[in-house]
Order: C-alpha cells, then structure tokens, then sequence
C-alpha cells in the first residue's frame, strides 16, 4: 500500500501525516510537491492540513491552482483513494470533488481541542474499520470549518448516506454544544457519491498514538489500508 | 546639519553623538546616524543592563551556546540540541495587539531557524490590565489573535505558557513569547560573515516602509502620542515566513551556506553590521539591489525598515546558485546584494554613491556602557507592611471567588485558540505545570515552564527573581524534568529612574543566585525597559523560561488525581505568610505585604525528591503550590483530574486558616500515591531529610478542607469547576 502526501506550500501537517503512515502504520509513504505532475504510482493521495497560500484569498482558493491538482482530479475521476484532512478538505471542496464550503467556526475564534465524532456510515472505504454509532475522538484545529451547503446538496447527502462524521458528545448524541463549530447537520467529514473521495475537519493523524491522547484516528487509516491490503 | 532635534528623534544624546563622531573620524551623514541610534538604542544594545547582565551564571557542561547569539543552545544528548530564546514584542503590541503580537512570533521563529534548528515549540507569557476595562480587553483579544493568527498558520504548536492580569498592565502590556527548536548537535549555523569575496544574499520578503525606528521605539517611554506610533508596527506575514522557514533549513542541511542571520529589530543595519563585526570581517552592499515593494525609499529608510520575513546569508561563491534554486522552489527571491570584504568596514552604495561608509566594530561593539544610578523605591516600606486581616468562619465563598479570579481562572478560552497540537509531539495538553514535547521514536522527551510573578518582584525584586527561577524548575520537576538551560525576557520600566534600575539589579542578582543554587546556565534572553506609559511603569516582571530533560518518557506525570482512594501529600511545608498573595489581591483588592520567603536549597532538595520519587514510581500525580495557595492547588488536581475526582482533607499546622489556605508559601508540591506506596514515599522524604505530610484522601465529588478537624472548606466540585472554567469565557461572550 502506497500513500502519497501532497505538499503545498503552507502546508503543516504534512510531515504529520508522513509520520503517522510511515512510523505508526508501516505503510510506504512518499511526498507529492504540488508543483509536479507526478503522482508517483501511489495507492491513496492524501491531501493534509495546514494553511495552503497562507489560506490566504479563501482557504483551499489558491492551492487548487497548483499543477499536481490536474493529477489528482484525474486520479479521483478514476476512482482512486483521496483524503483530504482538513485544509485538504477545503481544497477537495474548492476542486469540486466534495460539495459545500465552510464558514468561520461560530464562535468566529479559531478552535483546537479535542472533539468527539460518530461514525454515521461505516460501509465506506475510509471508515469501513469502525462500527456504525461508534465515537471517535480526534482533535480538530481549524478557523473555517463550519460546514455549509445548499438546501437540496443536504438533502442528497443524506439520501446518498454520504454523512459519515457527525459531531457529537461522548455519547454519540448530537447537539448544539457538541457541534463546535456550527456544521450543518453537525457535518464532520463527507465521502463523494462513488465513494472514493473524503473530506474530514478532525485530524486522525494527531490521534494516532495513546502518549497524544488518543488512537481513534487509526480507524481512519486502518480502513484505507484494508481496502488496499 | 545634525543638531538637538535630530538626536532627539534619534534618541541619542549629546555625549553620544560626539562619541560616534569620535569613532568615524568625522560627522555622520544622517543614514549612518539613523544605523547608530539603532544599534545604540538600549533595544540593540543593552547600554543599561550590559554590567548587571554578567552576574548571571552562563556556563555549564552542555552548553553549546550561551548569549551572544540568536538564540541560547543546549546538548540534549543523542546527538540533538534544545535551541531556545525569549523575547518580548511589549511595545508594538499595545500600538497594534494583533500585529505586534503575531510580529513577535514571526521574530523569535526567526532566530531558531536561523541557526539551524527546526521549531516545536511557542508558549507565551502574557500581563494584562484588568477585563473590567474595555481598553484591555481588547489588547488581550487582538494578541491572543496575533500569536494564533501567526503560530497556527506557520504550523508551530503554541503549547503553553502564562497570563496574569494586574492594573499595572493597563497602558503597558507584556508580550513575551518563547521559542523552543531542536536541532542535530554538529549542523548549527550561527550570523558569520567571513571569507572576503564571499556573496551576501538578501532572501525573503521586499522592503517597505514599515517598522522603521521599531528598535528605537522599544526605548522610549509612551506618551499620548500613541496613536502616530501605528507605522511604527510592521505586518506579520506567516505564510512567507514558513516558505522562509523551509526554504532555510533546506540550505542548512545541504550546507551551502557560511553564515545566516534574520532581519528582525533594525533589520538590514543590524544584520549587516553584527555578521561583519563577529567575523572581524567587513562588507559592501548596494541598496539598489535590495528588493523594494515602495518606490523612493531612501537609504535612510531602507537601512531602517523593520519589514519582517526577511534574512540575510553569506554563501561561498560556487554555492549562491544552489541557494537560488532552492530559494526560487519555495518562490521566494534570494538576491545577491553584496560581499564580504577585508578591513571592518560597512560600505552601502545607492544609486552609485557610498552613502555609509563607518567601522562595524564601532557601531555594534563600542556603545557606552551606563552604569545607572539606583536608589531603593519609595513604596517598598508602606508596600511590604500589611495588617492582620479579618478570619472568616468558613471559605466556601473565598474559594469560589478565588478560582474565579482571572490570574487564577482556566485558560482554555486562550489556549483553544492557539494549535497546540500540530506537528504531533505535544504531550501533556496546556494549562498544567508544564509542557511536554515527546522526541520522535525516542525515550526522552522536553519539558518547558515559563514563570514569573511581578507582584512578588514589585514587594522584594530579590526574592521575585529567585521565585520565578524556582516556580519554573519546580513546574519541570513535578513532570519528572531536569532543568538544564534558562532563558529570560526581563520586563522593567525606565532605566534611567533610579528606583527603576534597583528593581533591575535586584531582580538580576536573585536570578543569579537561583540559577547557580540549580546549577542550570542562562543561555540568553531579553531585556525589555521603558515600559512605562503616561508615567506608569509596570511592575518589575521578569519571566524565565527553562527547558528540562524528561529521561523516560513513559514515567512523566501530569498535575491531575487519578484516581479515588490515593493519598494526598504535601512535599514542603506550610508557613504563616499572605503577602503578595492572590488572595490579598483579588478578595481584599491589596497588592502588599512581604512576598514569600525562600530558602533556595530547601527547594532544590524538595526538586529532587520530586524527581526521585517520580523515577522510582513512587507517586502518580503532582502539582506544584503557586498563586492562589494550597487550596487553589488542590482544586486544580480534581480539575485536571479525568473523572473530576474530589479529595478529603484534615491539616493540623499551628497557623490561620487564611494564610494555610490561601498563602503562596514556597518549595510545596502536592502529590499523590497509591496505598502501598505511600508509606514508602513517607519514609524516603524521612530519609532525604524532606518533610511530607500525608494530609488525607482523593475520592467522592467534593473537595473538602478541615483545619483541626473543623471544615473549613466543603464545596462540591462542580461548582467550583464552574468557578474556574467560566470566568474568562464570560469576559468575552459575545452577546
């Protein structure tokens, strides 16, 4: 199983995630430099957090310009394995690969903290690994990660069971508080309608390792990895 | 013509200008008067504190670099590092909170990578005035901002750190932001300039018009005039400065450079000149080179401009190519501005003329020195006298009150704002004693504290000083960290106030003697004078940051209970004292009596017992006795607690229960441990000669107090939790 970890410039957590896959998950991991055309034979391009171009414009606006994107849209199109985490994310939405946008958090502040989040789908290839209901916890760390969409994109999202992370309490249960940031529908992560694209606000590569917190975010991995395995 | 008004704007005096006349043989045209008031203001040059600033111990076996440099740097063994530095951004960021603030970051992130090392850490101490007025909230809303507007975006945790509020901090905020890197021991660069022929670079963002006279301003008191100050400011871009950060560090590790220095305080002046002077070298550069994103600047103002993201580095001539290319990777522009030459001179040509043409041993080495004149302030004998205060029944509303202060009170609403996790090393979350970073695939990690309190520093510098050595170190040990390197951002007002510059003496000579009693080196740091607005200074504040070594990673512990039924135990031993304390301050508004004494060999011996105790797995919690006293400590273990578990308590010390309570008494730990390592802990502490009280139970939902057997506090968790959580939080509720 190969991973590709593309870097733009701004990118943070890229050698996060290079890490979690290469030292804790034993997989073969490379990076991708957004300026190439090479996807290298990768199995699942993964597109990490951070601040690409700054965030600055619009976060995601910028970085889905850079030359590597042609690739990777081929390489989805084509049903290949994409995650993107957080600002990768919000590039994935600004591509077109994922419906919606996000609005600054409610609280108009920036928010990193630990977060609980139900697993709504788990016949997926990116959660395949949990149990439906079951909750998660990984951090978030995002300034813009309240999810919006138009009427009728919630409406097909929910028809199509593309929900697969909620924000919720420990619990599992939904609610206003629980929903830090103001996602509609207490949105934390969506896949595409074939499935083989995910976008996530939380960062599982933050919760991989019990001396960090938690080993939640592995599930997120441990699913990917079986699909390829 | 340089006359009075000139030197005036330039913050030099009589006697100085005539020195520099001395020095260059003749009178400086007015761009080498603007580099001399530069590198001569007390920012630079430390004219005020130089002779004190040597009473601090500086060596030690690990050292690999004291002060003198960007940043201080210390052997951790296995081949690494610990590059490590303080400064304050005090002055841009009551002008301008977000972007003094986020510029402050910018700098100090500059001086890590600078030598090599990679950043992990930011944690910053933060005084403010009071949130009950509005100005202040503001000030702390836009810096809490700036550190997270700029931290999060170049992906550096901000792990941790402190904020305490006090009115003396209303026209004067503290900004002091710490930089831990790590770096492999034989790759650290440091600002040379040598080899004549050698290129220089200019690499990073263009030069505008901001920020000129930064350093300047940063030593001189405010007036009302704040509002003009405002261009002063420069503007943080993180986005250019990671590229920046990059960029760098992929140079280093290819080798191809001979020296590298940021552009932060006096920008082009201080980097040319100090990288000349500490290779004896000299060097020529031409202005017209420079990248400029505003069209007629003079040369006065290029040399001036405090515009951040930039560096300056000297490559060997066959490698500026290789540099370029990397550079043009990341889109940034490295280009060729100059070289080294022999002599030690500083030549800057615009528009083909020499426009500066003087000695950079003069100008960075040969500022006068001042040894100040000092006098004992007035306040001290009506501060430090305090009169009995009225006992009360019982403390259940004190208490509350007390967590509720916002010196006290959680900063969850602050830290939440900061990414305190990127870069996944971040060990122990914000808000306990300490910050843990864990090294990738390795046993050890590092432990950061910074600490100190200006209120005990404001009733005896002294003892403040040694306090905030020995709160830091008491913040590691109860971690399981050994200090090993200090650094210190050192916060006063005008030196030129005799009353000022015996706070500064007496805080530096504690400092001094704590850190020679730990045996830990200062490796560099700070200082920040002129912190005075409208005639008020703040309190004298020094903070230090150390840096200790956990060995084993998996033994760390964190300040929480966990779990019902252990013993709780007091290291230390409780005093009669209530000076200088939270409690004073915050329930009878005072700010007096005497600061709480310490005994700095009985700490250390409470440090290590700490340490033993922990490394033999004696103990499975611990959390040190600061601000706020016993109580507030205990609160702060169910606090971080993970099932918010409670205690029982009986003391029996001969003393009131206020000061038992509430008093800030030092070289106290509160730790706990399981039954059949309790006894054993209790008979080691008889052994080593430390006193240890075992003082009752964890367990139940109520944390319960008794002196003598009579309740002196009973109040459930949750309500004192809501106390303590809500307070800052409600400040800022948008409504």
């Amino acid at each position: 199983m190969k991973f590709g970890v593309v870097i733009f410039p701004g990118s943070n957590c890229d050698y996060d995630t290079y890490y979690v896959l290469k030292d804790i998950m034993k997989q073969e991991t490379t990076f991708l430099w957004h300026k190439e055309h090479d996807l290298k034979n990768v199995d699942c391009v993964i597109l990490p957090g951070g601040f690409s171009y700054g965030d600055y414009l619009r976060s995601g606006a910028i970085a889905k310009f850079s030359p590597l994107m042609l690739e990777v849209v081929e390489f989805a199109n084509k049903g290949g394995l994409v995650l993107g985490i957080c600002n990768g994310f919000q590039v994935l939405m600004e591509l077109g690969l994922l419906p919606g946008a996000m609005l600054r958090n409610k609280n108009l502040k920036f928010l990193c903290q630990h977060v609980h989040i139900k697993v709504e789908n788990n016949k997926t290839l990116f959660t395949r690994k949990g149990k439906k209901g079951q909750v998660l916890k990984i951090p978030i760390a995002h300034y813009e990660g309240n999810y919006i969409a138009p009427p009728d994109t919630i409406q097909e999202l929910k028809a199509n069971d593309q929900i697969i992370l909620r924000y919720s309490d420990a619990e599992g249960h939904l609610s206003e508080e629980a929903n830090v940031n103001g996602s509609l529908e207490s949105i934390a992560g969506l896949v595409n309608t074939s499935g083989n694209i995910m976008g996530m606000m939380p960062h599982p590569e933050r919760a991989s390792e019990i001396i960090l917190g938690s080993e939640d975010g592995k599930i997120i991995f441990d699913s990917i990895i079986n699909k390829l395995a | 013509m340089i006359d009075k008004k000139i030197l005036d704007e330039h913050s030099l005096t009589v006697e100085e200008y005539k020195r520099i006349v001395q020095l260059i043989g003749r009178e400086p045209n007015i761009t080498e008067l603007g580099i001399f008031s530069l590198m001569w203001s007390e920012h630079c040059s430390y004219k005020s504190s130089k002779m004190h600033l040597k009473k601090l111990p500086v060596r030690g076996k690990n050292v690999i670099q004291g002060p003198g440099e960007n940043a201080g740097i210390i052997d951790i063994g296995d081949g690494m590092a610990a590059v490590f530095k303080i400064e304050s951004h005090n002055h841009p960021s009551f002008i301008e909170p977000y972007q003094g603030a986020a510029t402050g970051v910018g700098g100090i992130l500059r001086d890590i990578f600078t030598m090599g090392a990679r950043p992990i850490a930011l944690l910053d101490s933060l005084r403010f005035g009071p949130l009950s007025k509005p100005r202040n909230k503001t000030v702390m809303d836009g810096v809490i901002s700036g550190i997270a507007g700029y931290g999060n975006s170049i992906g550096v945790p901000t792990v941790g750190g402190d904020v305490y509020f006090n009115s003396c901090y209303s026209l004067n905020p503290l900004v002091n932001v710490f930089c831990l890197g790590i770096a492999e021991k034989d790759k650290i660069f440091y600002a040379k300039a040598e080899g004549a022929g050698n290129l220089v670079l200019y690499v990073g963002s263009k030069t505008g018009r901001d920020g000129i006279h930064g350093a300047t301003m940063a030593s001189a008191e405010f007036g009302e005039d704040l509002e003009q100050k405002r261009p002063n400011v420069q503007v943080g871009d993180p986005f250019k400065e990671k590229l920046l950060l990059e960029a760098c560090l992929e140079i280093m590790a290819r080798d191809l450079v001979v020296g590298i220095q940021d552009m932060g305080a006096a920008g082009l002046t201080c980097s040319t000149t100090e990288m000349a002077a500490k290779s004896g070298s000299g060097m020529e550069i031409d202005l017209d080179l420079v990248p400029q994103r505003e069209e007629g600047m003079t040369p006065y103002e290029i040399m001036l401009s405090e515009s951040q993201e930039r560096m300056l580095i000297v490559a060997k001539k066959d490698k500026v190519r290789e540099v370029q290319e990397i550079f043009s990777k990341w889109d940034l522009d490295a280009v060729i501005i100059g070289h080294v030459s022999d002599g030690d001179r500083l030549k800057v040509k615009a528009g083909g003329d020499i426009v500066v043409d003087i000695p950079v041993d003069a100008v960075v080495n040969l500022c006068p020195v001042y040894e100040r004149e000092s006098v004992i302030p007035s306040y001290m004998e009506s501060a430090t006298r305090l009169d009995p205060l009225p006992l009360m029944e019982n403390y259940d509303q004190t208490f509350l009150k007390l967590l509720s202060s916002p010196t006290l009170a959680d900063k969850e609403w602050v830290y939440r704002q900061y990414d305190h996790m990127v870069q996944v090393n971040t060990a122990l979350l914000p808000g306990g004693d300490a910050s843990i970073l864990r090294l990738k695939n390795k046993k050890k990690a590092l432990a950061v504290a910074l600490d100190g309190n200006s209120l005990y520093s404001y009733l005896n510098p002294r003892t403040g000083g040694k306090i905030a050595v020995a709160e830091a170190c008491r913040n590691l040990a109860c971690v399981g960290a050994r200090p090993v390197g200090v650094t210190n951002c050192l916060n006063f007002g005008n030196p030129e106030k005799p009353e000022i510059m015996w706070q500064f003496k007496e805080v530096i000579e504690g400092i001094a003697e704590a850190c020679k009693t730990f045996d830990i080196p200062v490796t560099g740091g700070n200082v920040s004078f002129y912190n005075d607005t409208e005639g008020i200074s703040v309190f004298p504040t020094p903070v230090l940051g150390v840096v200790g070594i956990i060995e084993d990673m998996n033994k760390a512990l964190t300040p929480g209970f966990q779990e019902e039924e252990s013993s709780v135990i007091l290291l230390g031993e409780n005093k009669d004292e209530l000076g200088a304390s939270e409690y004073i301050k915050h329930v009878f508004n005072m700010e007096k009596g005497h600061a709480p004494q310490i005994d700095l060999n009985k700490e250390r011996q409470i440090h290590e017992f700490c340490l033993e105790a922990i490394a033999l797995e004696l103990i499975e919690s611990a959390h040190d006795v600061s601000e706020g006293g016993l109580a507030v400590c205990l609160a702060e273990c169910s606090f971080f607690s993970r099932q918010k578990i409670g205690f029982s308590l009986n003391l029996h010390d001969d003393i009131p229960p206020d000061a038992l309570l509430f008093g800030e008494t030092q070289s106290r730990i509160v730790v706990t441990a399981k039954d059949g390592n309790s006894k054993k802990l209790l008979e080691l502490a008889e052994k080593r000669k430390v006193k240890a009280t075992e003082m009752g139970k964890t367990g139940g939902g109520r944390m319960i107090i008794s002196h003598l057997d009579k309740k002196i506090i009973d109040v459930s968790i949750n309500e004192a939790y809501k106390a303590w959580k809500e307070s800052i939080p409600e400040v800022f509720r948008i409504r």
